[in-house]
């Protein structure tokens, strides 16, 4: 297929993960008073770093106020980070090309989100096709090429171009809408796609066709996703490496049988009993976790899930956890799996 | 707990059930166009029962549950009959039906924000509907108030009296918009999809607290829902729709074991649960119809893997009761057992 043909040659090699994250932070001040100074700061991302390995699927799961999305523009570059870093394929991104680095432009040809809402992430006052083909007419390509690019792409997303390329967006349901705005991330050959929970305003039917149409996606052109939605068993069924938010931070990471099957921070472990059972014979008695997530503007000290935390001791509110390596790229930011932190429950360290 | 809100011991088995509603149909006329929301549902509940109407978008759960409580807009036409213990709801004038809504029948959202009126605070709201419907004094009403509160499990529920709703987190919110639906003690709670806007670890929480409500207060429950984890947390029976009709109804456990209808077949099939990891997902090709028309067949027909001619041809198709206590409207289905 012509579109597949002219990918992006990989510069860094396969060990080279296609994006660094590191340290990044991102914090919203909230003006008030008089002279509408800073009174308060929602730190919405708070010191993220991982790893998106090449052809990976790495999913991101939390609750809302998470840092989830935040995380997610951020690395799109739709806002600035206060601090930290983002390194694209061994290059450094934002940075000056003389000095090795990945201008934004290109960055952003190479990168590409899909968004929940799907109607909201179209131009009412296009026609799909036109929708799609714009970002390549931005990007150099021509008219005719771009418009004929378009037409694959609705074809490989499941929409026969005949009968859908000059529809607008308000004549499509839902889920055909998000194969719309798949195929229009797709347009720039993307190798990263970003996809900010894409399946969650779809129904069960639907989502199952969009899930089967992202995986059949990813193995024709080759791409890397980063798949970030609240619903546990989609994440589980998509996701190579699952990462784990809480209030800005990192819980856990790890490969997605270690996270589901041995969970090891008490907030991944709480998450994912809190799933429905589908089993009427297995319910819950007792709520995993009560209260609600706090406020993100005035996070707990030391670790932050300790206020909700059945094993939160004094070393938990005294000191941030660093994440503790459990073996095969399986962290976790618990003091429980930190030999020797102090914890009671932690393992002592090893002689 | 707050004995106020104990219903006297079980009462003599109503010979009525709660709930019975026949053939009912809503349309909603437009100058533009004509929707068949709902195509004759026929619902019965049980005093004390909690049923879930489990369905899609666009097949008329929610439109089934506002015709019950009379909450449509007047240019939706209602037809079949309605009966909510013993009362005949479709025959109701407007003052009767402000003592039914509220009184005998309640009702939560989904979204707490818009039913929760935000210039009152939650206290304020509560304590309005109990002077409203059991004319109490104003201390009364407060102190029924703080009562509820702490029936919802709301922390510190005395000083959350005096709070707005935006003060609140989306978990409490949920828990205030119970807490002012149970004022009067409802014999039905309708519930339309409470918990989906609302945080994994929230969403238990909240629906476990409505399972033990309905169980202390022996209310009959009707739960809308498009997710079937939900409907397998809290329902005793499932009424599945499709099309603005029910295609299968039964207990949820022999549901979610062997649906009989290839609808909800399809469903269980494309909802992703653990262990799917690598499998391709089974999906339901094609979109629900669009309802302009009401459908005379099978309406599941024209997406249906297993349909043949004889789809096309019987009316309805009639409900078919192959084991005592479920029903599925399928030509497939033997009739009876």
């Amino acid at each position: 297929m012509s579109i597949a043909q002219s990918t992006q040659e990989d510069r860094g090699g396969p060990a080279q993960p296609l994006l660094i994250v590191q340290d990044l932070k991102k914090h919203f001040p909230i003006k008030g008073g008089m002279f509408g100074a800073t009174v308060a700061t929602v730190r919405a991302v708070d010191g993220v770093s991982f790893a998106v390995r090449k052809g990976e699927t790495l999913g991101i799961v939390g609750e809302s106020g998470c840092g989830k999305s935040t995380t997610a523009r951020l690395l799109m570059r739709l806002m600035d980070p206060d601090a930290g870093s983002l390194v694209f394929d061994g290059e450094g991104v934002g940075q000056s090309t003389q000095t090795g680095g990945l201008a934004l432009k290109e960055y952003r040809r190479q990168v590409q989100m899909v968004f929940q809402d799907s109607y909201a992430s179209l131009n009412p006052r296009l026609p799909i096709e036109d929708s799609i083909a714009f970002a390549p007419k931005v990007h150099g390509v021509p008219d005719a090429e771009a418009r004929s690019r378009a037409r694959d792409l609705l074809a490989a997303v499941g929409l026969a171009p005949a009968t859908f390329a000059r529809r607008y967006p308000h004549e499509l349901s839902g889920g055909q809408r998000q194969r719309v705005n798949i195929a229009r991330a797709l347009a720039l050959q993307p190798r990263l796609v970003l996809l900010d929970e894409p399946v969650s305003a779809l129904d069960k039917s639907v989502e199952a066709q969009v899930l089967n149409l992202l995986v059949d996606l990813k193995e024709k052109f080759g791409l890397t996703y980063v798949f970030i939605s609240h619903d546990l068993n989609v994440v589980q069924y998509i996701s190579d490496r699952v990462l784990v938010m809480y209030l800005g931070e990192v819980a856990e990471m790890g490969p997605v049988d270690a996270i589901y099957d041995r969970p090891a921070h008490p907030y991944t472990q709480a998450l994912l009993a809190s799933r429905p059972s589908m089993d009427p014979g297995k319910r819950r008695m007792e709520p995993p976790l009560t209260g609600d997530p706090p406020n993100p503007i005035n996070p707990p000290s030391g670790c932050r899930f300790r206020t909700r935390c059945p094993f939160a001791e004094a070393v938990c509110a005294d000191r941030k956890p660093v994440a503790a390596d459990l073996g095969g790229g399986h962290l976790a930011a618990c003091h429980m799996a930190a030999p020797g932190s102090g914890h009671s429950r932690a393992g002592r360290l090893a002689a | 707990m707050s004995e106020v809100l104990e219903r006297p011991a079980v009462s003599e088995t109503p010979v009525t059930p709660l709930v019975k509603m026949r053939d009912v149909g809503v349309t909603f006329v437009t100058r533009d166009r004509t929707v068949h929301a709902v195509n004759g549902v026929d619902i019965d509940l049980a005093a004390g029962e909690v049923l879930c109407i489990l369905g899609e978008s666009g097949s008329g759960k929610s439109v089934t549950m506002r015709a019950l409580m009379r909450l449509l807009p007047k240019f939706a036409r209602v037809s079949g009959s309605i009966e909510v213990a013993g009362r005949d709801v479709m025959a109701m004038d407007e003052g009767k039906l402000q003592d039914f809504r509220g009184g005998d029948v309640a009702m939560i959202f989904q979204e707490p924000m818009t039913a929760l009126d935000p210039v009152f605070t939650i206290g304020r709201q509560i304590a309005e509907t109990v002077q409203r419907h059991e004319g109490v004094s104003r201390a009364a009403a407060d102190a029924r108030a703080l009562e509820l509160l702490e029936l919802v499990q709301i922390p510190s529920a005395k000083r959350r009296l005096a709070a707005y709703p935006h003060e609140l987190s989306g978990g409490l919110r949920q828990r205030a918009m119970i807490a002012v639906a149970l004022a009067c003690r409802p014999k039905l709670l309708l519930a339309d999809e409470p918990t989906t806007a609302l945080d994994a670890t929230v969403q238990i929480q909240v629906l476990l607290l409505l399972r033990r409500l309905q169980e202390q207060l022996g209310m009959g429950v009707i739960f809308v829902t498009h997710d079937l984890g939900v409907a397998g947390e809290i329902a005793d029976r499932v009424a599945v729709m499709y099309a603005g009709k029910v295609v299968e109804g039964g207990p949820v456990g022999a549901l979610m074991q062997g649906p009989l209808h290839p609808y909800p077949r399809g469903l269980l099939g494309a909802t992703v649960h653990p262990g799917m990891r690598g499998k391709r997902l089974t999906t339901i090709p094609g979109a629900p119809p669009s309802l302009e028309t009401a459908p005379t067949t099978c309406p599941f027909a024209p997406r249906c893997p297993e349909a043949e001619p004889a789809c096309l041809e019987e009316q309805g198709p009639a409900p078919r009761r192959p084991v005592p206590g479920r029903m599925a409207r399928c030509v497939r289905v033997p009739a009876a057992g």
